[in-house]
């Protein structure tokens, strides 16, 4: 909302030397928040007067266009009283009108220096300005003619066009509605400066009559008031005042047409919409009522709209003639030749216009004064004040029918204990500040023992609850007075178990080397087709968008793949020699539970409800997902580089899992988007907690990662709820080691996780650790077998073992391979 | 080796005469002196000073002189011994002082050769930045409460006094799920969270909620149709608009310096009444001399976020008496938080994902 200060003084009587500054400080911390302030003709320097057009000369010029060669009277402002010789492109103008002149030695906005100069055959001292030249607007059509009453030339023109005037910009909460007026917002500078306020809508308004335009309201809920006004032969060409267009400008509107002008001025001046209509395009009596569902109409942008049984319609006997509050029709819609005028001022159920606006997408100024609630009181009053501004500018005269239909809506009054401003705010507010101060902003306030009754002002529906008469309350006395205390301690017990893990969990794959990254978690199915998932996968069962940012990702993400995947393909794009990425990502699959309830708000919903609506929720859980792509060391003085590869994916998984305490096994597994014969599956128990392995070659080409890239997705929330809640202090015995290796030969296919299970298993409870060591595949052991080579640790918890021990514990663990996998001691 | 001498006869043993002793402690000395390094010096310890060298042999003799005779070999042989030990060290010490000088001067390398073989990893800043202030809370006694990121409608708009005309509903661009009439979103606040706890907990409740959320906002150098906010909810008896300053005046001290205050501007928030825009007091310039200073542009201050009184028509949703209890909420933007305090540029930085952005911020903000 933007308002010139000057307007906004002529509501209320400020002090004198209070700056803009002061001003806007005050109303900010009273809630209507300072955007910015404007100055009208900032820029402008030196002589800029009113000039009288003595004399205007056509010039034709080879170059097609026609020039006027003039001499305007400037008064002594040229310090000659001679008139002032300017060559002037415009053609809007005649000898005789008042213009505006910038004299040489001037300077324009944008920094454009006027001097005189030879153009065009004559010496131009000077310029005749358009509002766009001077920084008023965009209207280029022409250069301004003041109006006739405009001063003597010579004077300087700045008062005239308002320059220097100071317009300060708003933000206006929602609930404030009355502050998207020139009237709310100098009430609230009155507040401020406890200055004096007049009330433009405190005026003497003809009394209802039998005479006025036939209106009849089916829908009182709707539509509670209406009035109508008629005036008769205006003049639709009479032009809108200077200073009404000028306010309008100001106030970031348009000026149209004068009767269009009038009812935005006085929109802007009350709060209340107006709506005209040529009235000799009504047929019969206005009527409002519901829409049937179905209905069509064509609003004035030309939009034809279809409507729903909710929408409140304008009616007469031809059919609809306005979305009621929102926007006219196009039938009725003043136009350039309108002579008689009929003026609405209807006050609307706010819900209602904010669905009707919200469904047919129309943001007007008018719909957004409607939908956040209007000052029911003052239809008749601001109608008459559109009625008086016609008469006066545009040459109409007032037919004496007045039409009011319906009685505004009373605010219901609100009770409270006297001290709950100070109860709430830690403000030491005393009782009769708080009445005093309610009734300040309009309240009826009744005070009994120490409870206070405040019914609310008609241009307030926003104050409804005790705690907004205590918000009313403290702004006033001043948010800068809230204290600063501290509450008591709480007694909270730290984080949780899964907090703290999730933490650790970061640390420890930081510390590993890998970066972390945060992705949008939007896919679509080119993302699974990346991943090369099957057309059933059931990762493809997303909980879909409505209304996604992008057709091409409309889904929520099953899976923290496709943007940990693609953020590596940037980084390498950019110039990375490799990365080690992991994210956690919330990943979500639909609950096919059918609609989540909406349930009232007067009560707490039962368990039963809560139960219903969180089952309805998408099952949701965190993803966490690594991506090892390129260089995994550097090369340098030392040696080549390192690239990534399968291994280093498990190397991470088993890291993580040490760290948490967290026993593991993997198995191999087929799963896109992995490797076939490269995949993990990681299991805990009998809990799968994820997969790892190197990335089918598919997948790393689609995302412009180097072949051998690996990745590991972890089911975080799972191996949390796998990991050891406290871990046991390890046992172990500080007798001297005994080392025994031993090489053993199996078919190809013989997973080293067997052949090792079978020696844990054989070797007994002497056995501290078996590694594999090395494995060997060559001419000496045969085709189709492999050399696996492993160091066995024997040791006891209470003694030294005693020759021979080790080497049966070790022949017992050989055997056990020998029988479970066919593995043969090398020689 | 002689044994014991029993029948106490005087018996000559010689390798405790004098002379022998004094020859095998030159000669040690002499070795001692003449070796060269400190393998030499090992092997002379070995010949000289060792189980078997001429001085431990002839100690192991006292034992078959008469007693009347032990007394004064035991003392030639423990003087030569003592001799030849303080040599061995001296020695030791002599070579090894070489060894120093010499050797590891020889093994010197060029510190400046890169060693950078490992990558470095990190955490990212509005993870660890989540971390920090959820820290200065749970210093406070507070406790971190979650919830899921797609949310019921019922949790994310009604039961937050943002009931389905609300216009405010207008100003938070939601996404909803497909079928928009199943009432499900994605959450554009973390507020839900806070629903949830007043849902399930009796109060107190001190509880901050930090999480992602998402608008439809087109995606931008500062909008982002996901981000993170934190927000806090105290219920209690007695909750008043000084507490509520009280707690931000130290999240704010504790998270920019000590100083460091908030105030106050009436706004409006469905779930708040009184309400209250928060600003913090610019943490570069101290709102002096704002003019030039480039992170509160000339205010002096920094819009932080919104807070106010919890609505008691929040707290009937929710369960909560309010005739009771009272509370208040806050809440503010992670990401903004963290692109003022390390003067970010472009809040997608954050979304990239390019390691050169993260590992600048390590692994703890």
């Amino acid at each position: 909302m933007k308002a010139p200060v000057s307007w906004i003084k002529e509501y209320v009587d400020l002090p004198a030397d209070l700056t803009t500054e002061a001003l806007t400080d005050r109303l900010t911390m009273l809630g209507l928040k300072l955007e910015a302030i404007e100055t009208a003709g900032a820029g402008i320097e030196g002589p800029l007067v009113v000039g009288r057009v003595i004399t205007m000369d056509p010039e034709p010029q080879k170059n097609g266009k026609t020039i006027n060669w003039c001499t305007v009277d400037v008064g002594d402002a040229n310090g000659t009283g001679e008139p002032q010789g300017i060559v002037c492109g415009a053609h809007n103008f005649k000898p005789g009108d008042k213009v505006v002149v910038i004299l040489p030695g001037g300077v324009l906005p944008g920094n454009f220096e006027i001097s005189a100069r030879k153009t065009y055959g004559h010496l131009s001292a000077g310029m005749i300005c358009s509002a766009r030249e001077l920084g008023l607007g965009e209207d280029h059509d022409g250069i301004i003619v003041l109006p006739e009453d405009a001063p003597e030339p010579g004077t300087d023109a700045r008062a005239v066009l308002g320059l220097g005037e100071e317009v300060i910009e708003f933000e206006i909460n929602p609930d404030r509605a009355y502050a998207l007026s020139l009237r709310g917002i100098a009430r609230e500078a009155a507040l401020g400066f406890d200055a004096p306020f007049r009330d433009p809508v405190l005026r003497d308004v003809p009394a209802a009559n039998a005479e006025g335009y036939p209106v009849v309201v089916d829908d009182p809920v709707g539509c509670p008031v209406f009035v109508a006004r008629t005036v008769t032969g205006f003049d639709p060409a009479a032009p809108t005042p200077d200073w009404m267009a000028r306010r309008l400008e100001q106030a970031g509107m348009r000026p149209i047409s004068l009767a269009v002008d009038v009812t935005n001025y006085v929109m802007l001046e009350t709060g209340r919409p107006i709506h005209g209509y040529d009235r000799d395009k009504l047929q019969g009596a206005i009527r409002v009522r519901r829409a049937v569902a179905g209905e069509r109409m064509t609003t004035l942008d030309g939009n034809e709209r279809t409507l729903s049984s909710e929408d409140l319609v304008v009616t007469d006997d031809s059919g609809i003639i306005g979305l009621g509050g929102v926007m006219g029709g196009e039938t009725t819609e003043m136009s350039d030749t309108t002579t008689n005028v009929l003026i609405e001022a209807a006050h609307w159920d706010a819900v209602s216009m904010f669905r009707t606006g919200k469904r047919h997408k129309i943001g007007s100024e008018a719909g957004k004064r409607n939908e956040r609630g209007v000052d029911p009181t003052i239809c008749e009053a601001a109608a008459d004040r559109v009625v008086e501004l016609l008469v006066e500018h545009g040459g109409a005269t007032a037919e004496p029918g007045v039409t009011v239909v319906g009685v505004p809506p009373e605010a219901a009054p609100i009770e409270i204990d006297a001290d709950l401003p100070a109860r709430i705010s830690g403000i030491d507010i005393p009782a009769g500040t708080t009445v005093a101060l309610l009734e300040a902003v309009g309240c009826s306030v009744s005070v009994a023992g120490d409870r206070v009754t405040a019914t609310p002002p008609p241009w307030r529906p926003d104050v409804t609850d005790p705690y907004d008469l205590v918000e009313e309350v403290v702004r006033i006395v001043g948010y800068d007075r809230v204290p600063s205390v501290l509450p008591r301690r709480a007694t909270g017990r730290g984080l949780t178990r899964e907090q703290r893990l999730r933490r650790r969990v970061g640390r420890v794959l930081a510390g590993a080397g890998a970066v972390e990254v945060i992705s949008f978690p939007f896919v679509g199915e080119a993302s699974f087709d990346a991943l090369g998932l099957a057309a059933d996968d059931p990762r493809r069962n997303t909980v879909g968008l409505a209304n996604p940012l992008s057709a091409e990702a409309p889904s929520y993400t099953t899976t923290v793949l496709p943007g940990l995947l693609e953020a590596a393909g940037r980084n390498l794009g950019r110039g990375a020699p490799g990365v080690t990425l992991f994210e956690t990502q919330i990943v979500a699959i639909p609950a096919d539970k059918g609609p989540a309830p909406i349930y009232g708000v007067d009560r707490r919903p039962t368990e039963a409800e809560l139960d219903e609506l969180l089952a309805a929720i998408p099952v949701q859980w965190t993803e966490l997902g690594v991506v090892l792509a390129g260089e995994q060391e550097r090369g340098g003085w030392w040696g080549p580089a390192r690239t990534a590869a399968w291994q280093d994916a498990l190397a991470l998984v088993d890291r993580l899992a040490g760290d948490l305490g967290l026993e593991i096994s993997v198995e191999s597994a087929s799963v896109m988007p992995w490797h076939p014969g490269r995949c993990a599956k990681v299991t805990a128990g009998d809990v799968t907690l994820g997969f790892a392995g190197e990335l089918h070659p598919k997948v790393c080409h689609a995302f412009g990662l180097p072949e051998r890239s690996a990745a590991v997705v972890v089911d975080l929330d799972a191996l949390m709820r796998q990991a050891p809640e406290v871990v046991s202090g390890p046992v172990f015995s500080t007798f001297p080691v005994a080392k025994e290796d031993v090489a053993l030969v199996v078919d190809e296919g013989v997973t080293a996780g067997a052949v090792e299970a079978a020696l844990r298993e054989g070797a007994g409870p002497l056995l501290e650790s078996v590694r594999l060591f090395d494995v060997y595949v060559g001419e000496q052991i045969g085709e189709g077998r492999k050399s696996l080579a492993f160091a066995l640790r024997f040791r006891a918890p209470d003694r030294t073992l005693v020759e021979g021990e080790a080497g049966a514990a070790r022949d017992a663990a050989v055997a056990r391979a020998a029988e479970l996998t066919g593995a043969v001691q090398r020689a | 080796m002689s044994g014991p001498n029993t029948d106490y006869d005087p018996v000559e043993v010689t390798p405790l005469k004098a002379e022998e002793v004094e020859a095998a402690r030159d000669a040690a000395l002499t070795a001692i002196a003449g070796a060269q390094d400190l393998e030499q010096l090992k092997q002379v310890r070995l010949d000289h000073a060792g189980d078997r060298s001429p001085l431990a042999l002839a100690n192991r003799e006292i034992g078959a002189l008469p007693p009347q005779a032990r007394k004064e070999a035991g003392q030639r042989i423990g003087q030569a011994r003592g001799a030849v030990n303080k040599a061995l060290a001296e020695r030791q010490a002599v070579l090894e002082a070489e060894h120093e000088a010499r050797i590891l001067v020889e093994e010197a390398v060029d510190v400046t050769l890169p060693t950078d073989r490992r990558p470095v990893g990190a955490r990212h800043p509005l993870t660890t930045g989540a971390e920090l202030i959820a820290d200065i809370f749970v210093g406070m006694g507070w406790e971190v409460a979650e919830g899921p990121v797609i949310e019921a409608e019922w949790l994310n708009f009604d039961a937050l006094n943002l009931g389905p005309d609300h216009p405010a509903r207008t100003m938070q661009d939601t996404f909803w799920t497909e079928p928009a009439e199943n009432h499900l979103v994605l959450r554009t606040h973390t507020s839900p969270v806070q629903a949830r706890t007043m849902l399930t907990t009796e109060p107190p409740i001190y509880v901050v909620c930090p999480g992602r959320v998402f608008r439809t906002d087109e995606y931008d150098a500062t909008h982002s149709p996901m981000f993170h906010q934190v927000e806090g909810l105290a219920i209690d008896e007695g909750i008043t608009m000084g507490h509520l300053k009280g707690t931000l005046d130290h999240f704010a001290s504790s998270m920019f310096g000590e100083g460091i205050t908030t105030r106050f501007r009436p706004s409006y928030f469905p779930f708040t009444e009184p309400s209250a825009e928060v600003d913090l007091v610019c943490f570069v310039c101290r709102g002096v001399d704002s003019e030039n200073c480039r992170t509160c542009r000339g205010e002096g201050w920094i819009e932080w976020g919104g807070c106010g009184i919890v609505n008691p028509r929040v707290l009937r949703a929710c369960g909560i008496d309010s005739e009771r209890y009272s509370g208040f909420a806050f809440g503010m933007g992670i990401d903004r938080t963290l692109m003022f305090r390390h003067g970010l540029e472009d809040l997608r930085s954050l979304f990239e994902g390019d390691v050169r952005f993260t590992t600048a911020f390590g692994s703890e903000l």
